[in-house]
């Protein structure tokens, strides 16, 4: 086991951050935590790294007790904090080679290996502009590979890709899935069920501190949401008054009105069958997590 | 992991900071030689043979070889106070590095060290300019002089830990005003730069053995002068106890704000 998590609590200031929070992650997988906003992912992480003491519970990552291992424990990790914290005051390849020297790597594989994550990042071409100069997707990438300097075992993301255009979004992933192709263990937190969905073999969604769920993205799915959902417009969904029946499940959250069902065929065609007086613009893709959290939290992810 | 390797292992994280920093300044390398050669110049030909004039020798020396071995020990605590705050704590929180750096085996102590090297080493750059001017004027006495080095090395960190202390507790860049105001300044105008202490009333000389600045002073002056020092173990002491408890004091509160 990479990382095991036994009843991990955190209080900050009379608080619970996180609320007794078990899990394991197998070296080579990657393990998503999901949640929304200040649902204790960082805290998580954090605690994960040794930066944080647990108020109570276990915590053993490469099977060494945290935080009392913290630093040890830390030199096989990369880690991409939420925010960007790239050292201003240096250059793009200045970055890279100051945090090999913190990881205490030798001089030429520090230049080769900076040379070599510049290139796979597209980031050679601007290896002596400083991260200021630089636009959000590319700063993003440098603290990735900012993060393999000491090809870590394992890589902790947090909320990775938040931000980015989706041009960006898909490079990180195209690189994120060969570095778990190469064996890499990764932990990745996000607020995006896409990204979840595409890269983790294994999640964990968090609310309020609370581990609600967990599974491969596709348990989830499977167990709590029928397969296929049609999204329409509330006022269209209305003046129709939709009914829940056996085929069908309808949820209503904010403006829209989303349709769940198994036999996709007899709500498409009741729908049809409505538009022929007056259209009805619906959307009809396969369930995905989103649905999941909407349905165990009641909530949109984003609020 | 033995005595020995622990040293070197917290040794190598303080010096990676320390290096951090060098390299960064050496960037900045014009402005900062600026500052070092061209602030104790302007005191010296302004106050020094300005004041001078009017003040005439003190204690059978000339007013601005008294000021010329003032300055250093007070350039030392401007340096070393000046870095532990407004740049330690741009790297503490606007500039998020130490988050950064903490991601790695470095430890918060090592940082902290490391800050400690650095400020020592501006303190002793900035010591080093102002003795080559006073060299050059003709006001050092004696080889005796290059004792001040290891001095100045004592009080910077003597002046260091207070100023990272401040950094670690401010909330931001505004509260450095009560420290240097209430603490710096002070400590400029009545440790002995400018005149000897023993021109002020009897209870303002007592108070003033409180503070690190007039003991750096009372070490540095005879040393340059070719003069004997008088109660050195005295003088070193009290800079050893700020420095010491400091050190471990602004250890402490790193820690408390970096380890939640
Ligand atoms: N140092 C702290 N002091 C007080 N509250 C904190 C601190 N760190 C985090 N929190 C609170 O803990 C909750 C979870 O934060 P976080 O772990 O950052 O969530 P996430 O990363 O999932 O958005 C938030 O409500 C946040 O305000
Ligand atoms: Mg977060």
């Amino acid at each position: 086991m990479i990382i095991q998590l036994k009843n991990i609590s955190k209080i900050i200031n009379n608080r619970i951050i996180v609320n007794n929070l078990s899990f394991t992650m197998r070296a080579g997988h990657c393990f998503g935590l999901l949640g929304p906003n200040g649902a204790g992912k960082t805290t998580t992480i954090n605690m994960i790294l040794g930066l944080i003491t647990p108020s109570s519970g276990q915590l053993t990552v490469f099977d060494m007790q945290q935080p009392r291992h913290g630093s040890k424990i830390r030199k096989k990790i990369g880690v991409v904090s939420q925010e960007d914290n790239l050292d201003p005051d240096f250059s793009v390849f200045e970055n890279l080679i100051m945090h090999g020297r913190y990881f205490r790597l030798a001089k030429d594989q520090i230049v080769d290996q900076a040379n070599s994550l510049l290139a796979s990042m597209e980031l050679l071409k601007h290896k002596d502009l400083k991260p200021l100069q630089l636009s959000g997707g590319m700063r993003r990438r440098l603290s990735i590979a900012r993060a393999l300097m000491n090809t870590p075992e394992l890589i902790v993301l947090d909320e990775p890709t938040t931000g980015l255009d989706p041009q960006v979004r898909h490079l990180i992933w195209e690189r994120l899935r060969e570095l778990r192709n190469q064996g890499t263990s990764i932990l990745l937190t996000t607020h995006y069920m896409e990204e979840a969905e595409r890269l983790c073999d294994e999640l964990m969604i968090l609310d309020q501190g609370i581990a609600i769920e967990s599974g491969t993205p596709r348990e989830l799915i499977n167990q709590h949401i029928e397969p296929h959902v049609f999204e329409l417009d509330k006022s269209a969904a209305q003046t129709h008054s939709l009914k829940n029946t056996a085929s069908q499940r309808i949820e209503m959250i904010g403006d829209t009105v989303y349709i769940y069902t198994t036999q996709s065929h007899l709500v498409r065609q009741h729908l049809d069958a409505l538009s022929d007086d007056q259209q009805i613009h619906y959307l009809h893709r396969p369930a995905n997590l989103e649905d999941v959290f909407l349905k165990i939290t009641g909530r949109d992810l984003d609020e | 992991m033995s005595l020995l390797d622990s040293i070197n292992h917290f040794s190598y994280g303080a010096f990676c900071i320390w290096q951090r920093n060098i390299l960064v300044w050496k960037k900045l390398i014009g402005p900062a030689l600026m500052l070092h050669f061209g602030e104790p110049l302007i005191y010296l030909f302004g106050l020094g043979y300005g004041i001078g004039q009017l003040v005439g020798d003190i204690n059978g020396i000339s007013y601005v070889s008294f000021l010329a071995t003032g300055i250093i020990a007070s350039s030392a605590m401007t340096t070393a106070s000046l870095e532990g705050t407004y740049s330690v704590f741009t790297r503490m929180v606007p500039q998020q590095t130490y988050k950064a750096i903490l991601t790695t085996p470095i430890k918060i102590e090592q940082i902290i060290a490391g800050e400690f090297l650095w400020c020592a080493n501006k303190a002793l750059f900035s010591s080093t300019a102002i003795l080559i001017i006073a060299t050059l004027l003709g006001l050092v006495e004696s080889w005796q002089a290059l004792w001040v080095f290891p001095i100045i090395l004592i009080s910077s960190i003597a002046f260091a830990a207070p100023a990272i202390i401040v950094a670690a507790l401010s909330p931001s860049y505004d509260y450095f005003n009560y420290y240097f105001t209430l603490a710096v300044t002070p400590m400029f105008i009545l440790c002995g730069v400018f005149y000897p202490i023993s021109s002020m009333p009897s209870a303002m000389q007592i108070a003033v053995q409180f503070l690190p600045l007039t003991h750096t002073v009372e070490l540095v002056r005879p040393l340059m002068l070719g003069q004997d020092v008088q109660n050195t173990f005295y003088h070193i002491a009290i800079l050893l106890v700020y420095a010491g408890a400091g050190t471990i004091l602004a250890m402490h509160i790193a820690r408390k704000k970096f380890r939640l």
